[in-house]
């Protein structure tokens, strides 16, 4: 039984309860729908991870910048091509200070979906962010990203119009911007789309959002030919923040109330907030060559090899 | 994962690692043995007419009939590129493992290196055009599709440090199916190492051209790869983010004909220029000549 089914039958005691006149009796379903919470979240693996991110109840970036951020005004477009609305950006107060934010943004109905194109960006989408950080860096106020995408979107005008490069252009920007870059991956980081705007000086993940090379079912597809696999892959792909966290990918876990970030949209917006608090504290006396030092070293330590023995090797000579 | 189960994949790591050593102390010269087997014929892709292996080399893996580009391996590109003796590799020694334990993986990684001769899908070393010194990396398709894991993507970072440390020029062949998945989000990763290692080449005003092979997809064409002052392709390379495949699958309509092909990223402006193979050398020169920096 994955998450989803589980949290049907949590539905159904939910819906009991109401129907419920009698104080004792009400008080023993309560209890039981705790335990039950309590239990369906201890046994999660990574596929339930991969169910809850992309949960369509799931607080979406929108949600988390109406809620932790005052006096939001969305800057729009890439003043080359058009305005993608799978990419929100703009600047807002943060604890009264300026701040830019750039996020990606997922529906949770079908049409909402439509409209921000489920998340998944244009070119357009990663050149309005690249002219919003710059903006941010002239103004020397930091940068605040959400990642919630399963990836940059496949399609003919996106390709027409650079995808690869407006990609490489983001990592190439980011790797050096003199302001701190705060990363938080909402739900969905979904391969290049996600690093597009997650090169971070701190990067944090929500408790059960996911970070991959590629959705499962791509990865399945793959590596196995075979995409009904993309449970197995979820599992051995490493995706989840504890995951990420024991490979120094990332500085932090959110945590998420029970039941997981649909379950309680104040709880899961008071804990993004104070990590978010204290990441942009850490970097109040720190220069610009002290933020653009520490973000650059972070990334280019990142990988698994290992390296022995070079001076004897003679390699290749042409 | 069981202790048991642990101790056997360290073993396994281990007699990897000692094979890879144990092949990587022989050097291997491949301008004294060109990697073409006597009598062996090739059947072209673009227009399906057979050549024996002999005229192939001769005219540099280019089809006589119709000009279709053969893939090239490293070390052949090496060959037909640079001054003869030239070419000294630096950046050795390095290993890949197995951060996941995906089956088959190590495996696959000893055939690649039986089958394209070198020791991971990236190399990179000192060399010169017609006397010109540079800094120039390959990366083969040969090797795993040149995808881009840990190792590849150190590599691609070491060898931009290392023309800065030079003060040269980087040019660098790429090539690449996109990022490794045996590797994960490591492999994910490297995409912002490269691109950052990139931009310090930039920021120490040197030069970068990279030239476009068939074919350079996914993570390598979003990150280094489109970030050259100067962007070369060899013609009627596949290029592009996403494989036609997903696209196909995606948006449910056939693509248009040349679609993410050179001549359409030249049209789209993508791309600076498209430049036949036999005409490489002398571009890469005159650009290098025009670029040339005091010093080394």
């Amino acid at each position: 039984m994955d998450i989803l089914e589980k949290e049907k039958k949590l539905l159904k005691l939910e819906e009991e309860l109401k129907s419920l006149d009698d104080p004792s009796a009400i008080k023993q379903i309560t209890s039981q729908i705790k335990d039950y919470k309590q239990e369906m979240m201890t046994e999660l693996n990574a596929w339930d991870k991969v169910l809850l991110a992309r949960h369509p109840k799931r607080p979406n970036a929108q949600d988390v910048i109406d809620h932790i951020f005052e006096d939001f005004i969305e800057m729009k477009g890439d003043r080359l091509y058009s305005d993608d609305r799978a990419i929100i950006g703009g600047v807002a107060f943060y604890k009264d200070r300026p701040v830019t934010i750039i996020a990606q943004q997922k529906g949770k109905t079908t049409e909402d979906n439509i409209h921000t194109n489920f998340g998944m960006p244009h070119p357009e989408g990663y050149r309005k962010a690249l002219r919003l950080m710059r903006q941010a860096e002239k103004f020397k106020r930091p940068i605040v990203t959400f990642i919630d995408t399963p990836g940059a979107f496949p399609g003919i005008g996106a390709e027409a119009r650079g995808q690869s490069n407006a990609i490489s252009e983001n990592l190439f920007a980011m790797s050096d911007m003199e302001v701190p870059v705060i990363a938080i991956v909402l739900g969905e980081g979904g391969s290049g789309g996600a690093l597009a705007i997650g090169v971070g000086n701190h990067v944090y993940m929500l408790e059960h959002s996911i970070y991959s090379i590629l959705s499962p079912e791509g990865y399945a597809s793959i590596l196995w030919k075979d995409s009904t696999l993309a449970q197995k892959a979820a599992e051995v792909m490493k995706i989840t923040a504890s995951d990420l966290l024991e490979f120094n990918m990332i500085e932090g876990i959110i945590p998420e109330p029970l039941g997981g970030a649909h379950h309680d949209y104040k709880k899961t917006f008071d804990s993004i907030d104070q990590t978010l608090d204290q990441a942009l504290q850490s970097f109040n006396n720190k220069t610009a060559q002290e933020i653009k030092d520490q973000r650059y070293n972070k990334f280019r330590s990142l990988g698994f090899f290992q390296r022995f023995n070079y001076d004897n090797l003679k390699g290749v000579i042409s | 994962m069981k202790p048991d189960e642990l101790k056997s994949q360290l073993e396994k790591q281990k007699q990897f690692k000692h094979r890879l050593m144990h092949k990587q102390s022989q050097s291997i010269n491949p301008s004294k043995q060109p990697d073409v087997p006597k009598g062996l014929y090739k059947k072209c892709d673009g227009c399906g007419e057979t050549f024996s292996a002999k005229k192939l080399e001769k005219h540099t893996q280019v089809c006589p009939s119709c000009g279709y580009h053969f893939r090239l391996k490293a070390v052949d590109r090496l060959r037909y590129l640079v001054d003869e003796h030239s070419f000294k590799e630096k950046g050795l020694g390095y290993i890949s493992l197995d951060p996941l334990f995906i089956e088959g993986y190590e495996q696959k990684l000893e055939d690649a290196k039986q089958k394209s001769n070198i020791d991971e899908a990236y190399i990179y070393g000192y060399a010169r055009i017609e006397g010109m010194p540079l800094v120039i990396g390959v990366m083969d398709s040969y090797f795993m599709m040149a995808s881009m894991g840990s190792v590849v993507g150190e590599k691609i970072a070491k060898s931009a440090e290392y023309a800065i440390q030079k003060r040269l020029p980087l040019v660098m062949f790429i090539a690449s199916g996109g990022a490794r998945m045996q590797e994960g989000i490591f492999s994910l990763m490297q995409m912002a190492k490269t691109s950052g290692a990139i931009k310090r080449l930039h920021e120490e005003g040197l030069l970068f051209i990279s030239v476009l092979t068939h074919p350079t997809t996914g993570g390598v064409s979003a990150s280094h790869a489109t970030l050259a002052d100067i962007i070369i392709a060899e013609p009627n390379a596949l290029i592009g983010f996403a494989g036609p495949r997903v696209i196909k699958q995606t948006i449910k309509q056939d693509l248009p004909e040349g679609f993410q092909r050179s001549e359409f990223l030249e049209e789209k402006g993508m791309i600076d220029t498209i430049v036949h193979r036999h005409n490489l050398r002398h571009t890469l020169h005159k650009l290098l000549s025009m670029h040339e920096v005091s010093g080394v």
